[in-house]
């Protein structure tokens, strides 16, 4: 055994969570807000390009430089994930290098190549390039930015849904049987659908909340803006927040069928069935993992009737696991069984065993069929590979109060945003002066913190429902983290938070100071 | 058809005539030297680089993974 196991303290796992957890939520501040705003800044340029009318070329600009501010401060937070995956989660970046490898390579060129060029023309190009060529520049600026986060989801996309790919034992590496299959997996499809899009709602929100704020304050000079901004940042806000719940559902069906306990933590379904209700609302304590094995159901559950059948399976009298059912094993309507927990840990054991057989033989000299016996009992059991880590069932349940919590505020949130922006356009549809409603501008402006609250929301759901895996039955993160001390990565969380603190209050002091000077200002 | 000298002036006076982008470019040069400069160097070490020999990284990895389970 390697000495440096011993050292292994639960401790380093948690920080290097948490670290890696505070990482993503800054860098998804900036994210969303680029791919929202960025679409909202092209469509206001392309009335510019149709009509010609200057009023659009300053609103325009405007835009563009609340979008540079944000892009700015954003740029390379997202590097710092691709460090702590060297350092914090050695193991897993080893496992992982030939699949991501091709993926953030293609994203790395792509951000490089097409945002650096065309946000430089954007912003340099005015009067010095044609209207067409600029317009196409804003565009591409755009569509750089959600190219790459494409590359960036199909990597995600691939640890809750790893295919394309087959373990290699010699070199302890997954490597990359099909760049499609990785590339276009439909859980990649679904997940890069419900992020860009829900990305735009962000977008919405800040330029609707901009907007009312410039109404509230009675700025005279930028009323016009501001009235027309939000038109149309309701109408991008209404087709993205209906979008977004389009391609949730998408999502949630993809993920009853490819991770039911995520499902199951999410909807605190504790003994499933058929004829699954949906829950609206229920009693889950957010401080404790309820006692799943002895509670029928969550407390005070209001639900809808095959509600989660029907989202689940697309069937009205679907079968949905729940916990106790995904951990005893169950078996689907047509036929499938799926194993229990101990059977898979069992036969996870069994993988791990076979594999350091085979690299044991291997290094012994062993003939060609010890080897191949070796290899045959691996691959029988590589599907339960990372079962074979887990220690006590109980690991492979995550913490159901978060996921139960966090899709509830992302759903509520979401609907409250369609709502919301309905409601903006019915009132501009019955020729309704919105600049007049101090609460209507009002709760435009609170809505801005809901939208991001709501986003990472999301990511929540994503991320604490797929515990204990970093890669989907293939290694949870108790194997991934590497051999560090606690206290080492505990005190860079706090070095990233106070410095994450720091660059998030300058960004919100240059965006506020460039808002108060409004659209006249010319930079 | 813009030639290389085109492109260079147009950079050129793009860069010149920035007020906020100043800033910006401020901004991202200070955040890209804490990245590189510091956070790289001091705080995040190629954990494997460091333990294992070259050439000897699966050997490790395996050594990891198999004794952790």
């Amino acid at each position: 055994m390697s000495p440096n196991l011993l050292t292994i303290d639960a401790a380093a796992v948690d920080w290097a969570r948490a670290q890696f957890a505070l990482t993503a939520i800054y860098h998804w501040l900036f994210v969303p807000l680029t791919l929202g705003l960025g679409l909202i800044m092209s469509i206001m340029e392309t009335r510019y390009y149709r009509t010609g009318d200057d009023f659009w070329r300053r609103t325009t600009q405007f835009w563009q430089r609340l979008f540079g501010i944000n892009f700015a401060v954003g740029v390379a937070t997202g590097i710092i994930l691709e460090f702590e995956f060297g350092t914090n989660w050695s193991n897993y970046s080893w496992l992982v290098g030939d699949i991501f490898g091709a993926p953030l390579a293609i994203e790395g060129i792509i951000a490089f190549f097409m945002e650096s060029t065309f946000v430089a023309v954007m912003y340099f190009g005015w009067d010095k390039v044609s209207r067409g060529f600029h317009l196409a520049s804003t565009w591409l600026t755009w569509l750089g930015a959600t190219i790459s986060a494409w590359w960036i989801l199909v990597a995600n996309a691939w640890m809750q849904y790893p295919v394309g790919c087959e373990f290699n034992p010699d070199t302890m590496r997954n490597e990359m049987t099909s760049f499609f299959d990785v590339a276009l997996s439909p859980f990649a499809i679904d997940k890069f659908c419900h992020t860009v899009i829900s990305s735009w709602v962000i977008g919405a929100a800040f330029v609707v909340a901009v907007s009312a704020w410039y109404l509230l304050k009675r700025r005279a000079a930028e009323r016009e803006m501001a009235l027309k901004s939000l038109r149309i940042g309701a109408v991008v806000g209404l087709v993205a927040s209906v979008g977004a719940a389009v391609s949730g559902d998408e999502s949630a069906y993809k993920v009853a069928e490819v991770q039911p306990m995520k499902l199951a933590a999410m909807e605190a379904l504790y003994n499933g069935g058929t004829d699954q209700s949906l829950t609206a609302v229920a009693w889950v304590n957010p401080f404790r993992q309820p006692d799943y094995t002895t509670e029928g159901e969550a407390p005070l559950r209001v639900a809808i009737p095959n509600g989660l059948s029907i989202l689940a399976t697309r069937t009205v009298h679907g079968f949905v696991p729940g916990v106790n059912d995904i951990l005893n094993g169950y078996t689907l309507e047509d036929g499938t069984v799926v194993p229990s927990a101990a059977e898979k840990m069992a036969r996870g054991r069994a993988a791990i065993a076979a594999l350091a057989a085979y690299r044991q033989a291997k290094a012994d000299g062993a003939d060609e069929a010890t080897l191949s016996t070796h290899l045959a009992a691996l691959r029988a059991d590589m599907p339960y590979f990372g079962y074979g880590f887990v220690k006590d069932e109980a690991e492979l349940v995550p913490y159901i109060p978060v996921n139960f919590w966090a899709f509830r505020i992302m759903v509520g949130l979401g609907s409250l945003f369609i709502l919301f922006f309905a409601l903006i356009l019915f009132l501009e549809w019955r020729k309704r002066d919105v600049s007049q409603m101090r609460w209507l501008l009002m709760a435009a402006i609170a809505m801005l913190p809901c939208a991001y609250v709501c986003s990472e929301s999301g990511w929540l759901v994503a991320e604490f429902g797929r515990q204990p895996w970093t890669i989907q039955d293939m290694l949870p993160v108790s194997a991934s983290v590497s051999d560090v001390e606690a206290g080492a990565v505990a005190a860079t969380f706090w070095l990233f938070l106070t410095l994450f603190t720091a660059m998030l209050a300058v960004e919100v002091n240059i965006m506020l100071k460039q808002i108060k000077r409004g659209s006249e200002h010319n930079s | 058809m813009m030639t290389p000298a085109d492109i260079y002036r147009f950079y050129r006076d793009g860069f010149r005539q920035m007020t906020l982008g100043r800033t910006l470019w401020l901004v991202i040069l200070v955040k890209l030297f804490v990245i590189f400069a510091i956070l790289k160097v001091f705080f995040f070490p190629d954990f494997i680089g460091r333990h294992a020999a070259p050439g000897a990284e699966a050997d490790f990895v395996a050594g990891e993974l198999m004794n952790r389970k």
